[in-house]
């Protein structure tokens, strides 16, 4: 049975791909009829198995460390497809694979939703792994926020190397002391950024609201995000602070790059006898945005920027990193099952910053219920159309001649990359 | 304790005080988004809203005219628990003296008699409203329609696991006509006791439901000022909101 397994996973994934399918069909296939094929491909890898999980910010932070550890001449297998379940993983697997099985790679970093994530380490126990956060997303599929933190503390306490945790979200940095056997490091920012983060606690929303009282003591982090310019970046390790050019925006994309960079430090051998920082930093300076994670397409001659939006704290993010002056903008608002179909989230956002300027465009299934949103915050709005396809041509005819950013949720951002694709280059994502 | 006042529109018709209960520890699925309702609709009819917070350990806000409750963690509900017992006196009496209340899932619970929690503990309420909960495995999840005939048809979304039972001192909000509301047995969602609307819903549930929105305004108006002058909110949005929220499968 074992040796027909791969064969017949490798042509169910070429049927499906030529039917224009799924990614998780030939995974599930390949699951079923030999349930160890993961664990055995995976265990032969000399660097292990490392796991990046949390809320927000996976696919963006999986990419840098992917590049980050190319950078050091290791050979990575990811899951890029952003299948981000155990399936996704067998069947990126299995596109790698030779035809015995054998992964030519030195590692594998796979980025896995929590509840996946969960999943996949009783089967594959990785010898790294790295949890971002936990935020409000998508609580219609997990119940409860602290719900979603077992899930990571799980994902921790299978690790048989090095965890590396958030240092400034509570409830990450918490699973430090459920730990035993395993290295922490944390990857942190200075304080002077902590006000433009919030995490969920500080986030009840009301303005005005105190400042929540002082941290206790903490930890050292293994990387430190100091200071975010408009292209560079501050990060400080080794007791030494350095500046370098970021490709990437929003700031908490480049907090994730703090992220990125202590998990590579981890997974190279630590300090700087190891890894070597200037090909490290210069790796870091390139990576681009991963697809709909602020990242810039030109329309028209005018650049247009795509913000992916799925809770409430990203939004207010997006909104903080990609500042509306001077942009026509426009948000598309979906409620599919991938969205998270509660819409309570959008009362969690202040939408104050787009006042001046207005929304020029409101889009998708629950666009009306983005204009009740801004309406009660005083907020201008253009159209409303639902149907993405007519709006993002009006969106697109009526700012012409300006600089465009759409705020989108998940399904919502595939359809307008459908559409765009059709007008201007789009990288497809399978 | 902090106050805000809101100073745009002309707030002729008088002051109206808003009270958050502890939105540092219950408030989630957008509970902030009823707050921010009433604020703006208060000054849509023409009223000065005055929003204020009430968390674990300040003072009580004297003249209170609207209290708004949300929903929790289970570790919110435990650490709002004494608090909430040392001012049952007081917010029994602001009940019983017709004050208007939105309690949302968690609150809702914690007003009733108590929780009877999965694992066996007992949260005990304030037993303002003669309702029960008990903790399930099941978590019920996903968009409700409710018929009502105070406010027509009310529209959210539920995400709760414990399942709540209206005793004879209370009448259900209304009939479930999708999702499962306050249990899943009985068929009906919410409650209602003298001003108070209780319910599981989020969405936020203002929003979508001016209807209550309006009649907390009111009876606050009319309990303090003797009668409600309407203004003319824009509710063109909130309508077809509605209209396409109803659509949306569960």
């Amino acid at each position: 049975m074992l040796y027909f397994s791969i064969p017949l996973g490798k042509l169910v994934r070429r049927v499906s791909r030529l039917r224009g399918g799924g990614s998780a069909l030939p995974g599930l296939v390949v699951e079923k009829i030999d349930p160890g094929f993961m664990r055995r491909t995976l265990s032969t890898l000399p660097h292990g198995v490392a796991v990046v999980s949390g809320t927000n910010g996976k696919t963006t932070t999986t990419k840098m460390v992917v590049e980050l550890l190319e950078s050091q001449g290791l050979k990575v297998f990811t899951n890029r497809t952003g299948s981000n379940f155990t399936r996704g993983v067998a069947a990126a697997l299995l596109g790698e694979v030779d035809w015995r099985g054998k992964l030519d790679a030195d590692v594998a970093v796979l980025e896995l939703d929590e509840a996946h994530a969960v999943h996949f380490v009783n089967s594959v126990p990785p010898r790294y792994s790295l949890l971002l956060n936990v935020l409000r997303d998508q609580l219609d599929r997990f119940g409860e926020i602290d719900k979603t933190a077992q899930l990571l503390q799980h994902v921790a306490a299978k690790t048989t190397g090095t965890v590396v945790l958030n240092r400034e979200d509570p409830r990450v940095a918490r699973i430090a002391d459920t730990l035993t056997g395993q290295e922490v490091r944390y990857f942190g920012l200075d304080d002077s950024l902590l006000s433009t983060f919030p995490n969920d606690d500080d986030m009840r929303a009301a303005p005005g609201s105190p400042v929540p009282s002082a941290l206790p003591a903490k930890p050292p982090a293994d990387v430190v995000l100091r200071r975010v310019g408009p292209d560079t970046a501050d990060f400080e390790y080794d007791v030494v602070t350095v500046t370098t050019g970021m490709r990437l925006r929003g700031v908490y994309n480049i907090f994730n790059a703090a992220a990125a960079l202590s998990l590579a430090r981890s997974i190279c051998g630590g300090g700087a006898a190891t890894a070597d920082h200037a090909t490290l930093l210069t790796a870091l300076s390139q990576v681009e945005p991963a697809f709909g994670r602020g990242e810039s397409l030109t329309v028209d001659g005018q650049p247009l920027d795509l913000v992916l939006v799925k809770n409430p704290s990203g939004f207010r993010l997006g909104l903080k990193s990609f500042p509306a002056g001077g942009y026509a903008t426009m948000i598309a608002i979906n409620d599919n099952y991938a969205d998270g179909r509660d819409m309570s989230w959008l009362w969690d956002v202040d939408f104050d910053s787009l006042r001046n300027g207005g929304v020029d465009q409101l889009s998708g299934s629950r666009a009306y219920d983005m204009a009740l949103r801004l309406q009660y915050d005083e907020v201008p709005v253009g159209a409303v159309q639902p149907d993405i396809a007519p709006a993002l041509s009006d969106f697109i005819h009526e700012a012409k001649g300006r600089p465009k950013r759409i705020f989108c949720t998940y399904t919502a951002m595939l359809a307008i990359r459908r559409e765009l694709s059709k007008i201007t280059t789009v990288e497809v994502v399978s | 304790m902090t106050a805000e006042s809101t100073g745009s529109g002309s707030g002729s018709k008088g002051t109206i005080r808003v009270v958050q209960l502890y939105p540092r520890d219950m408030n989630i699925y957008g509970d902030w988004g009823n707050a921010l309702v009433i604020r703006q609709r208060l000054k849509w009819h023409g009223y000065m809203p005055e929003l204020l917070e009430y968390n674990v350990g300040d003072e009580f806000p004297e003249d209170v005219d609207i209290l708004l409750g949300g929903g929790g963690q289970d570790s919110g509900q435990l650490v709002i628990q004494d608090d909430l017992q040392s001012r049952a006196d007081l917010l029994t009496g602001l009940a019983e003296d017709g004050a208007p209340m939105l309690l949302i899932c968690g609150l809702y619970q914690l007003f009733g008699k108590f929780f009877k929690t999965r694992s066996g503990p007992v949260i005990p309420g304030i037993g303002i409203l003669d309702v029960e909960t008990h903790g399930t495995d099941e978590r019920l999840i996903g968009n409700v329609k409710v018929s009502t005939e105070e406010f027509g048809e009310v529209l959210g979304y539920e995400n709760h696991s414990g399942q709540t039972t209206l005793g004879s001192g209370v009448r259900p909000l209304g009939t479930v006509a999708k999702g499962t509301g306050n249990n899943s047995s009985d068929g009906h969602e919410g409650a209602r006791y003298r001003n108070i609307v209780a319910s599981y819903l989020h969405g936020s549930l203002l929003p979508k439901n001016p209807a209550i929105s309006d009649f907390l305004i009111r009876t606050a108006a009319e309990r303090k000022y003797g009668a409600f002058i309407p203004g003319t909110p824009d509710d063109h949005y909130a309508v077809l909101a509605r209209e396409h929220a109803a659509r949306r499968p569960r």
